[in-house]
C-alpha cells in the first residue's frame, strides 16, 4: 500500500461525491457496515423501463476509499439492467478506481459499496448472495 | 527536544527488542502498544527455552522436566501475584485474555449472584469485552445494565456513580483507563463508593497494569482482569485476579482435567485454588513468558515506565494539538491520561490517516477500538490512536507529526 492509493480520482470523488443522498420510495435498498473501519453504507435504487436502474443513490459515512468507490459504482451501474448490475464484478470497479492493488484490509472498504448493491439486487430478486458474490 | 528529559533511554531499551533490530529501509515506528506491545528477547527466549529444554506437561508428571515445567509455571504465577500485590498466588488465575477473564466472572459469579431485577453498572468508555458479557448475562437473568456517562473532557462523574448505585446494584465493572480517551479513572475512590452501596467491583486493568503500579490490596477491587500481551508478554495468556474468599465460593468455569481432585462415574470434587479454574493443559509457555516480561518490567521500574510515558504523551499532546484541524479526544492533562492519544483530522477518515502513516512505516490504529458505545457518544465513526510504551522515543513522535502533515498534504488540507 502506498500514498499512490490516494490518486486524484479517489480524492475528487471523496470530496465531491456523486449520487449521494436518498430516494423517495426506492424499489430496492440495502445497507451494510464494515466493522473494521466503522463504514456504514446504504444504497437505494429506483427501477425504470425494462428493469433498468433509473436512479441510484447512496448515503452513509466512511473513508475516502469506500466513499469514492460508492460514487464510482453508482455512476457505472446507472442505466444498466438489473441482471447486468448483478453480474458487475469487482475487477471492473477496482479498475475504474485506478486501484487494482489494494491490500487485504483496505479492499474491504472499496468493495463495501459493491456488496451493498448486490445485497439490494439479490434481496429484490428474493435470493441470497451466490457464487463469488458471497465472498464480497 | 533533548533525550535527557526522558527517564528511560529507548535507544538502549530497543536493543532488547528484536523487532527494532530488523534491517528495513525505514525504521519501524510502532505506536500501537495499547493493542499489543512488542516483546523483548528475554520473553521470547524464556518461551523457547521451555520448548527446547524442559517441554512437558505441568502438575502430573513425576519426572524431572515435568517438575521443572510445573515449577516454572507456578513461579510465573507468584511473579504475577507480587507484581499486583495480591495476598496469595491462589488469587491469580491464568486465562487466555482479559476477555476470557471477564467472561469467566460473568459465567460463574454472575450467573450465581445476578438475579431478575438486579442491575450491573458499566461506563460509556468500556471496551466491548467489558460490555457484551454483562449484556448477555443481564438478558439471561432479566437484570438491567446501567452506564455512567463520559463528559466532554473524557471524565466520569463520581456523583453520578453514587446516584446510579442502589440496593439492586450487584456489580460495578469499569476500566482503569480508557483505551480510546486515555482517561485514568479514580479507581480506588470508585471502588470505595461501590462497596459502600454493597456492590462488588470488576476492574479492567488491561490498559494500566502494563504501565503503572497496580496494587489490588490498595485498590480493594474484588476482581481484576488484564492481558500478558499488552505488557511485553506473549499472546494467549491473561490474568484473572479475584479475592480468595470470592473464588472459593464461585463455581468452576470450564470442566475437565486438572481442575478436579477426584472424579467418579456420577460425581466430582473440584481442585483447590487456583487450579479449580484452570481446566485442561494451560498455556505453559505463555505463563513462563509473562513471568519473564514481569522481570523485565521490574528491571526498568514501573514508576520509571509511567514517568517515561507521561513525558512522551505530554510532548505528543502538545505537538498534535498545535496542528490546525486536529481534534484530540480525552483529558488534556497528561497526569490524568494513560500513554495514548486518539485524534481525528478534520475531513479525513481515521482509516485514510492510518493508511498514509503506514507508508511512512508509522503503525497506528484506526477504527472504533472495540468501544462503539463511546464512538456513538463522541459522534464519530472512528478515531486514529497512537499509543506509547517503554521503547518509544521523541523521534517516534516527530515521525507521527511528519505523517500527519503528509496526510494533510495528500488531502490538500
Amino acid at each position: 500500500m502506498s500514498e499512490d492509493l490516494y490518486k486524484e480520482i479517489i480524492l475528487d470523488y471523496y470530496k465531491n461525491p456523486r449520487n449521494y443522498g436518498t430516494l423517495e420510495n426506492p424499489d430496492m435498498k440495502a445497507m451494510d457496515t464494515n466493522p473494521l473501519c466503522g463504514d456504514e453504507l446504504e444504497m437505494q435504487i429506483k427501477l425504470g423501463e425494462s428493469d433498468k436502474i433509473a436512479d441510484i443513490r447512496f448515503n452513509g459515512k466512511g473513508c475516502a476509499i469506500s466513499m469514492a468507490s460508492a460514487s464510482i459504482l453508482t455512476e457505472m451501474v446507472q442505466g444498466k439492467k438489473i441482471e447486468d448490475a448483478r453480474q458487475f464484478n469487482k475487477e471492473e470497479l477496482l479498475g475504474a478506481m485506478g486501484t487494482p492493488n489494494l491490500g487485504p484490509v483496505r479492499i474491504k472498504c472499496a468493495l463495501l459499496p459493491l456488496k451493498v448493491l448486490k445485497l439490494a439486487i439479490y434481496s429484490h430478486l428474493g435470493k441470497v448472495l451466490e457464487g463469488d458474490d458471497r465472498n464480497l | 527536544m533533548i533525550k535527557g528529559s526522558l527517564t528511560l533511554d529507548p535507544k538502549i531499551i530497543r536493543q532488547d527488542f528484536p523487532i527494532f533490530q530488523q534491517a528495513v529501509a525505514k525504521p519501524l515506528v510502532y505506536l500501537d502498544s495499547a493493542a499489543t506491545s512488542q516483546r523483548p528477547s528475554k520473553v521470547i527466549d524464556a518461551e523457547m527455552e521451555y520448548y527446547q529444554k524442559y517441554n512437558s506437561n505441568v502438575h502430573r508428571g513425576v519426572y524431572r522436566i515435568s517438575v521443572e515445567a510445573t515449577e516454572a509455571y507456578e513461579r510465573a504465577r507468584e511473579k504475577v501475584a507480587r507484581f499486583i500485590n495480591a495476598r496469595s498466588p491462589k488469587e491469580i488465575i491464568f486465562v487466555r485474555s482479559t476477555t476470557e477473564a471477564i467472561n469467566l466472572i460473568s459465567q460463574t459469579w454472575g450467573r450465581t449472584n445476578i438475579q431478575t431485577g438486579d442491575n450491573v453498572l458499566l461506563t460509556e468508555m468500556e471496551h466491548h469485552s467489558n460490555i457484551v458479557p454483562w449484556m448477555m448475562l443481564c438478558k439471561e437473568k432479566g437484570a438491567s445494565l446501567r452506564y455512567l456517562e463520559v463528559d466532554d473532557d473524557g471524565f466520569l462523574s463520581l456523583d453520578q456513580l453514587d446516584s446510579s448505585l442502589d440496593n439492586r446494584s450487584k456489580l460495578l465493572a469499569f476500566t482503569h483507563a480508557s483505551n480510546v480517551l486515555g482517561t485514568i479513572n479514580p479507581a480506588k475512590e470508585m471502588i470505595r463508593r461501590a462497596h459502600d452501596k454493597g456492590a462488588l467491583v470488576v476492574l479492567d486493568s488491561a490498559q494500566t497494569t502494563p504501565h503503572m503500579t497496580t496494587d489490588v490490596r490498595d485498590l480493594d477491587c474484588d476482581f481484576m482482569a488484564f492481558s500478558g500481551h499488552k505488557m511485553l508478554g506473549p499472546t494467549g495468556i491473561g490474568i484473572l485476579y479475584a479475592r480468595e474468599e470470592i473464588l472459593d465460593r464461585m463455581e468452576p468455569f470450564l470442566y475437565g482435567g486438572d481442575m478436579i481432585k477426584e472424579v467418579h462415574k456420577d460425581s466430582a470434587r473440584w481442585n483447590d485454588l487456583p487450579w479449580k479454574f484452570e481446566a485442561g493443559t494451560p498455556n505453559i509457555a505463555g505463563a513462563i513468558g509473562l513471568g519473564a516480561a514481569i522481570d523485565y518490567i521490574n528491571g526498568l521500574g514501573i514508576d520509571q515506565i509511567r514517568a517515561h510515558e507521561r513525558a512522551i504523551t505530554s510532548r505528543a499532546l502538545d505537538m498534535v494539538q498545535s496542528i490546525p484541524g486536529i481534534t484530540v479526544y480525552g483529558p488534556k492533562d497528561p497526569d490524568k491520561r494513560a500513554g495514548l492519544i486518539s485524534f481525528n483530522i478534520k475531513g479525513v477518515h481515521a482509516h485514510d490517516t492510518a493508511s498514509i502513516l503506514d507508508t511512512h512505516n508509522v503503525c497506528i490504529r484506526a477504527g472504533h477500538h472495540c468501544a462503539q458505545p463511546l464512538m456513538e457518544k463522541l459522534g464519530v465513526p472512528a478515531t486514529t490512536r497512537a499509543s506509547f510504551y517503554v521503547y518509544n522515543n521523541n523521534e517516534d513522535i516527530d515521525m507521527l507529526i511528519h505523517g500527519i502533515e503528509a496526510v494533510k498534504g495528500v488531502f490538500k488540507l
